[in-house]
Formats: C-alpha cells, sequence, structure tokens
C-alpha cells in the first residue's frame, strides 16, 4: 500500500476560499443563503467558507449542522456506525441552502442529507459543495462547489483530516489493493 | 489569515467528535447491571439526538423503515407501552401491540410457543413486559429477535431507570457524586433495582429508604456484582438530608393487604415524600416518580405538581429514550448481519 499527500493545508485554504468566493458569485450575493455542514468534517468546513465569505463580503451566513444517521440506507452494509448526534440547523424554508462536506464518493450521504433536509422545511434550491469528488458516484448527484477532484479506484481509501476535528490538516489517499469486489 | 486562525475562529463544539460508540455490540436490553460507564453514555447522547427529532414540526425519520416491532404486555401499562409504540413508531418502524388478554396467551399458550409465533411472523424487535421476573431472558433465548425488557415482575425496568438518569443528567449535568434517595417499596420494584444499577455506574451516591419490611434482606451488604452498591436507610427524614434527587416509587395496595406496612396512613406519615422533607434536601432538589402516583400516600399533592417536580419531565423523555434503545438494538439486529452479509455476495 502507497500513501500520497494530495492536499495540503495551503492548498485547502486556496480551495476553501475559491469555493466561497464562487458560492457567492453562483448565488449573486448571499440574500438567502445558508450553510448546513455534514457532520462530522463538514460542519468545520462550512464554519471556514462562511469565515472566508465574511471576510471579503462583511456578511455572516447562518449556519447549521446535519447529522444524516437517521436517513441513511447503507448503514448496515457498513459495519453499523451506531454513534449518532443531533442536528442543529436555522431556518432553512425558503432559503438557499449549501450543504457542505468533505468528500463526495457514491452519493448516498448526499441522499440522505437531501432528505433529511426536505424534513425540517421546504428550501427554495438546495446546492452541494465539497472539498474533494473522488468519482464512483451510485446516484445521480453532482457538486455545484469542488476543492478538488481526485480520480480514485473503488479500494482506495481518502482521508480529509482537519485542524477543528482531528487537530491536523491534510488529504491523502491511501491505494488499496486491487481486489475486484464479488458482486 | 492563515488556516490556523480561521480555526481559531471557528466556535467548533466539534472539536472532538464524538463517534465512539463504546464497542455497542447488544441485542437485547434486558437490564442494566451489567452497562458499562460507555454504554450509559452512549445511549445518553442517542438520547439527545431523539430529543431534537421531537422537538420538529413533523416528528418522523426513516432510521427503522422495514422493522417490526411487538409489544407483549402481560401485565397492565399505559405509559411505557404508549411510549413505546410512538417510539417505533416517530422513527418509521411498523408497531403491533399485543397484550396477553385477548391473544392465544389467554388460551394457555406458552411464553416460548407465543415467542416463536412473533418471530415467524415477522418481528424483528420484542418488547416485553412479564409479571415473572427472568421472562424477557427466556424470551432472548428463545428467539432471534432483539428483545427489550419493558418490566419483568420485581426484578428490572431498564428503560424507566435510563429515563430517569437522562431527565437527571439534564438537570444536574452529571450525577456522578450526586445523593439520589429512592423511597418506596424495595422489596418488589423493578424501577428501583435498575435506577440502582444505572446510578452507582454512573457514580452517583445512592440512599435507598423503606420500612425495614420493604427492604430486600441483604442489600446493603457487599455482595460484590451481585446487587448494586447502594446504602439502606430506613428512617426518610435523616435519608434526604442534602440529597441531590428525591424518588419515591408507587406503594402496592397489594402491599398493604399483605401485611408489610400496617396501613396506607402509617405509610403515607413516615415515608411520604412531601414538603417538609423535601425541605430538607438540597436547595432546588429534584422530585422524581415513575409514575402512576398515588398522590397523597407516597407523594403529597403540592410536591408531585411542585416547581421541583420532574414527573412530567419523566415522561417526556421516556420516549427519546426509548427511541434511543430501539435505534441502537437494531444496530446489530439479524436483519441487518443479513443485509450485510447480502451486500458483501
Amino acid at each position: 500500500m502507497s500513501e500520497s499527500n494530495i492536499m495540503s493545508p495551503d492548498d485547502i485554504r486556496r480551495a476553501v476560499t475559491r469555493i466561497a468566493h464562487e458560492i457567492v458569485e453562483n448565488n449573486r450575493g448571499t440574500d438567502d443563503l445558508v450553510f448546513v455542514g455534514m457532520r462530522t468534517r463538514g460542519v468545520p468546513l462550512a464554519h471556514r467558507i462562511a469565515a472566508a465569505i465574511a471576510e471579503f463580503e462583511r456578511v455572516e451566513v447562518p449556519i447549521g449542522s446535519l447529522d444524516v444517521g437517521l436517513y441513511r440506507d447503507d448503514l448496515t452494509e457498513r459495519g453499523a456506525t451506531v454513534s449518532i448526534q443531533p442536528s442543529d440547523l436555522p431556518e432553512v424554508a425558503g432559503k438557499k441552502i449549501v450543504l457542505v462536506d468533505d468528500v463526495l464518493y457514491t452519493g448516498r450521504t448526499v441522499r440522505a442529507a437531501l432528505d433529511a433536509l426536505i424534513d425540517y422545511g421546504r428550501p427554495r434550491r438546495i446546492q452541494l459543495a465539497v472539498l474533494v469528488d473522488r468519482g464512483h458516484r451510485e446516484l445521480p448527484i453532482r457538486a455545484d462547489f469542488v476543492g478538488k477532484n481526485i480520480p480514485t479506484s473503488r479500494a482506495d481509501n481518502v482521508q480529509v483530516r482537519l485542524n477543528e476535528s482531528d487537530g491536523e490538516e491534510y488529504v491523502r489517499v491511501t491505494v488499496g489493493e486491487k481486489v475486484e469486489v464479488g458482486r | 489569515m492563515t488556516t490556523e486562525t480561521r480555526a481559531d475562529v471557528v466556535p467548533a463544539p466539534f472539536a472532538a467528535p464524538s463517534t465512539d460508540d463504546g464497542g455497542w455490540q447488544r441485542r437485547h436490553l434486558l437490564d442494566l447491571d451489567d452497562f458499562t460507564v460507555e454504554e450509559l453514555d452512549l445511549v445518553m447522547r442517542t438520547t439527545d439526538t431523539m430529543k431534537e427529532v421531537l422537538s420538529r414540526e413533523v416528528p418522523r425519520v426513516p432510521a427503522l423503515r422495514g422493522t417490526t416491532i411487538f409489544t407483549l404486555f402481560y401485565e397492565n401499562s399505559t405509559r411505557t407501552r404508549s411510549s413505546f409504540e410512538l417510539a417505533g413508531k416517530i422513527l418509521g418502524a411498523d408497531v403491533i401491540n399485543i397484550s396477553a388478554s385477548g391473544s392465544s396467551v389467554s388460551k394457555g399458550e406458552s411464553l416460548v410457543d407465543t415467542v416463536k409465533t412473533l418471530q415467524a411472523v415477522g418481528a424483528d424487535v420484542l418488547i416485553m413486559r412479564h409479571n415473572r421476573s427472568g421472562g424477557p431472558y427466556l424470551a432472548a433465548r428463545t428467539g432471534q429477535c432483539s428483545v427489550v425488557n419493558a418490566g419483568d415482575g420485581t426484578h428490572a425496568h431498564p428503560t424507566q431507570a435510563l429515563l430517569d438518569l437522562y431527565t437527571m443528567r439534564g438537570a444536574l449535568g452529571d450525577v456522578r457524586g450526586r445523593k439520589v434517595v429512592i423511597v418506596g417499596d424495595l422489596l418488589h420494584s423493578r424501577v428501583a433495582r435498575s435506577n440502582a444499577w444505572a446510578l452507582t455506574t454512573m457514580g452517583a451516591e445512592v440512599v435507598v429508604c423503606a420500612p425495614p419490611t420493604l427492604v430486600p434482606a441483604r442489600l446493603g451488604e457487599a455482595l460484590e456484582g451481585h446487587l448494586p452498591r447502594v446504602r439502606v436507610e430506613t428512617d426518610l427524614d435523616k435519608a434526604v438530608v442534602d440529597a441531590d434527587v428525591v424518588m419515591a416509587l408507587r406503594i402496592q395496595n397489594e402491599r398493604m393487604q399483605g401485611g408489610y406496612v400496617p396501613g396506607v396512613r402509617e405509610y403515607s406519615r413516615l415515608y411520604q415524600v412531601n414538603g417538609e422533607r423535601v425541605a430538607r434536601a438540597k436547595p432546588g432538589a429534584l422530585v422524581m416518580h415513575p409514575g402512576p402516583m398515588n398522590e397523597g400516600v407516597e407523594i403529597s399533592h403540592e410536591v408531585a405538581h411542585g416547581l421541583q417536580s420532574r414527573v412530567e419531565e419523566q415522561v417526556t423523555n421516556g420516549v427519546a429514550v426509548r427511541m434511543a434503545v430501539l435505534w441502537l438494538l437494531t444496530r446489530n439486529s439479524t436483519k441487518a448481519a443479513k443485509a450485510a452479509a447480502k451486500g458483501a455476495l
């Protein structure tokens, strides 16, 4: 197995800043914007994007956090993580939501997040921002804002570490054994 | 601006993501005697999440969609049964209620056969109350479905103890080092037993108080691991001094007739949780009762509905705690195992 650092702390900072600019540009300002970070690492990323926007637009965008544990359809396949946390969302009805997550992979977490969000109200629009898109979608879902596209194989492991949640900062890919998983 | 300083700006309550599941492997909830601090913490944290779900305009999530829950009650119950039913429905499960009267149980079907039948019908979770201690244990050994003990005889009532612990933690923060006085029929109380296990595990000081006739013979002796470590005090006026929580238990009419207590008036004179006694506890001490209350007997009307009473909150928390229990137990269910096996094929 080999490891390679794909993004350094500086790369992550630049990607977050660019995404922040793209979000403002794409939404023609910050009116009615709400950032929703997906637990765990989407939350600090949402805060960072909001902090960047606060710096260049002088506007505070409301931030919420979402735990999709109760909405997943793949829990049983993942060796069942049982730990769930309360979601904490500002008003979402009529708002332009930007969902924020660290890695976009199969799209199943995003699917669960869409279900969860809609239970809180009817947003005007939902967009998706991710730090890393590693491909291999299993659902018709795409990101509106991407920090970095990383071509991977399904066997690879993508690790995102952020200072706020992990005390260290990098994006790393560990290349997995090329064993075809039986279907 | 560097990444570090920006990270400092983040008011992150997420600095330490609490994804630790305490090695949760349980499929059944029978009693709390073998629960670790980590497991109890996990149930409490999960209950926080369920409270958030309950606070929504439309409290309903698809977490247990496709799961079939049977409640099988050999004894009457209002709040336990209805809160389990509601908990299951909020999580998207199908809930079917069966009571002993009006089912094949009244035709003489044995417990084991009833459990096997319900399983054959498609039960994933069986929530069971039985008048005999150990009934749910037999059910858990019989079948593959998850079994939740909703009260068995004089033995255990784990979800009541969990909701009591949750209610105490909500008001006191941590229960470690807190003094909890449980007063009432300890000899027959499954609520007291499960509470004593959970509270002592979490580091609370538990004082149990009852007439000597209603104290289990060997309680208070050092029986390492067989009984929770509690202190027995037969004088309630002494027991309540400096208490953080005063919990009254229901005194059943049968006990009066069974010769354990001379009479209702005698009992309430010596063991009623009333304003005068609560005043001896710490200021703002919590008053709790698992219900149903005999107001004027084990608890006075003024205290039961006073500012320090948490009785209603206990009932509300009961739904959230039972949601947490159902969620956690089904993580390791046979259905999950089957689905995982299918996914790996």
